[in-house]
């Protein structure tokens, strides 16, 4: 961004615009993710927050504005190219490859894989098949820590939807991704494994350095994992900083217009 | 006795070279889920290429090359895919269902070429003298000898196509084929991957019309139907079991026996009823398609859950 000394923001963004139609969903929307941090962005219904992660991840072409990765442009670069920079999405409602095992959704993920190119799956099968070998014990890991190593073989169908969103975080935590946005990565998850989740990205962040960007409804999760928090409505940001400060925003408490705010609500 | 071996044999050879294409349409459709509705076109291109690289001179037709089958197969092949890449280029990166349409098209306009482009293809004429690879050994084993060769060719595209299916390539094509957001959410570039399968598949075909035309050891637009070359080869896959390699064989097998021998049937029948027997089977062989992805939509072996790597 901005030409500061400073180390350049993991993720950057500034006045993105992106409209369907008549209707403006982001509306200008600047805000920064610091390397090394779990950002929160918060928000009512329809605030434009899944479309912020659809735009930034180059699933959606933006309208206006610019965004960088580490201080490189990246403005409208496709979703792979992305990836391969170090960045990674969920999505707010699962999308699973269905007729794939759980294993398999995970193993998909994985950057760089040798195999992926012919001629190699046809005259280095040998090869491939101990790299498989090796990818499949990082696989069982990740699966391991998400209480989901049991449903490794079953197809991606037969989960539950709360296991559904752990394989979408199982297959971001695959793709080796210094920056992960997760979109509600607990929502519709039980009380103690959203406990584990918080758990995770609060060590995945600490031990491996990951950032993370997430957007959540759960505000005294956020509270929790979260610093700085970004709060959008209609389109733009409208309060940035902790959350406690963020809390105390009275245009915040005016958008989520009477949503329970305060830090004992449970 | 040997009529029947060679009645036997001519049928079995016929299912290998319909087994080349439901392999190239699973690669396509059944891994990748790409509509190709233009099976015929890559048939043809393949068929073409084949005939008029092998046979002898003549003022009817390009050719006079005179090359040997062995040579002439892989560029039958090789003709296939590079027919299929500017399609698949272009197509491919519009919605997926715009394949379909463009297969369609240059099916089409490979029929019309066919017909028309006499210095070429010979027109309505075709080209005749195709040489049958063995074919100096006689009958029958000339012909058992063939069979023999369709099958290899079969054996070793089957090989290619498992070797394929269960690679890390493989799985990204289904993963695709699953759900494309997500498989770009995974880093992958679903045009690129797309493109690759459908050339591969491409240059299958490409190896099925040139394996058909030196069978016939003629070919001409009468031998190009859409209802043989390619409707016929969905029902095989989708009765065999779409996603599954040894189901397209085996749909293949099962159908083409099944086509051919309502063939006999009709051919039993006095004249005119044979003409309309011939459409009363096209009629049934659509009720069963219809009854299979009713009843049995993963068709005869479906996709299996794939083995932990
Ligand atoms: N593809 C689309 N076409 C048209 N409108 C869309 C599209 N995607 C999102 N929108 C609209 O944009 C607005 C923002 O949607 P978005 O999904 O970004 O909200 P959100 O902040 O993630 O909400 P939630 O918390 O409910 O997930 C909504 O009004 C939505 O209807
Ligand atoms: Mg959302």
């Amino acid at each position: 961004m901005s030409g500061a000394a400073t180390a350049p923001a993991a993720l950057a963004a500034e006045g993105l615009t992106k409209r369907f139609g008549g209707f403006t969903a982001l509306d200008g929307v600047s805000l920064a993710v610091p390397e090394g941090s779990i950002t929160g962005l918060i928000g009512p219904n329809g605030a434009g927050k899944s479309t912020f992660f659809a735009t930034v991840a180059g699933f959606l072409r933006p309208d206006g504005g610019r965004v960088w990765l580490r201080g490189q442009e990246v403005t409208g670069a496709p979703p792979w190219r992305l990836h391969r920079a170090g960045l990674a999405r969920t999505f707010q409602i699962p999308r699973l490859f269905g007729r794939l095992t759980v294993a398999e959704n995970l193993a998909v993920a994985a950057p760089d894989q040798p195999g992926e190119r012919l001629p190699r799956p046809w005259f280095a099968r040998r090869r491939i098949r101990e790299e498989e070998r090796a990818l499949r014990a990082r696989v069982m890991a990740v699966l391991e820590r998400l209480n989901l190593a049991r449903h490794a073989d079953a197809p991606a169908t037969a989960l539950s939807g709360g296991q559904k969103k752990l394989v979408e975080l199982g297959r971001a935590l695959m793709s080796g991704a210094s920056l992960i946005l997760l979109d509600e990565p607990a929502a519709g998850v039980n009380r103690t494994l959203l406990r584990e989740i918080a758990a995770t990205i609060a060590r995945l962040n600490r031990e491996d350095g990951i950032t993370f960007l997430v957007i959540e409804h759960d505000l005294d999760l956020v509270a929790e994992l979260c610093h700085p928090v970004h709060c959008m409505a209609e389109g733009r940001v409208i309060a940035s900083g902790s959350m406690a400060e963020v809390r105390a925003d009275p245009t915040v408490a005016e958008a989520y217009l009477g949503m329970a705010l305060e830090p004992d609500a449970s | 006795m040997e009529p029947f071996a060679l009645y036997f044999a001519t049928i079995l050879t016929l299912a290998g070279i319909y087994a080349a294409l439901t392999l190239g349409l699973n690669l396509q459709w059944g891994l990748t889920g790409l509509m190709n509705f233009g099976p015929l076109a890559f048939v043809a291109v393949g068929a073409y290429t084949s005939a008029i690289l092998t046979v002898g001179g003549s003022a009817q037709h390009l050719g006079g090359f005179g090359w040997p089958w062995w040579l002439a197969w892989p560029l039958a092949a090789l003709a296939g895919a590079l027919l299929a890449l500017p399609i698949g280029a272009i197509s491919l990166r519009l919605r997926a269902d715009y394949l379909a349409i463009a297969t369609i098209g240059i099916a089409e306009i490979l029929r019309l070429i066919v017909r028309n482009e006499d210095w070429l293809t010979g027109g309505p004429l075709g080209i005749p003298g195709i040489p049958r690879p063995f074919e100096g050994l006689g009958l029958p084993w000339g012909q058992f000898a063939y069979l023999a060769l369709v099958a290899a060719v079969v054996a070793g595209l089957y090989a290619m196509a498992q070797a394929t299916a269960r690679s890390p390539f493989g799985r990204t094509l289904r993963a695709i084929r699953d759900d494309e957001e997500a498989a770009k959410a995974a880093g992958k570039n679903p045009a690129a991957f797309r493109l690759q399968a459908f050339v591969l598949g491409a240059a299958c075909m490409g190896l099925a019309g040139a394996m058909l035309a030196h069978f016939f050891k003629f070919m001409g637009p009468d031998a190009l139907d859409p209802v043989t070359a390619t409707f016929l080869v969905w029902v095989m896959l989708i009765a065999g079991g779409s996603g599954n390699n040894l189901g397209a064989i085996l749909g293949a097998v099962a159908v083409w026996a099944l086509w051919a021998a309502t063939d006999w049937l009709a051919g039993q029948l006095p004249g005119e009823l044979a003409t309309r027997a011939a459409y009363v089977r096209l009629f049934l062989i659509g009720l069963a398609l219809q009854l299979i992805l009713l009843y049995r939509p993963q068709g005869l072996i479906g996709e299996r859950p794939p083995r932990p790597a």
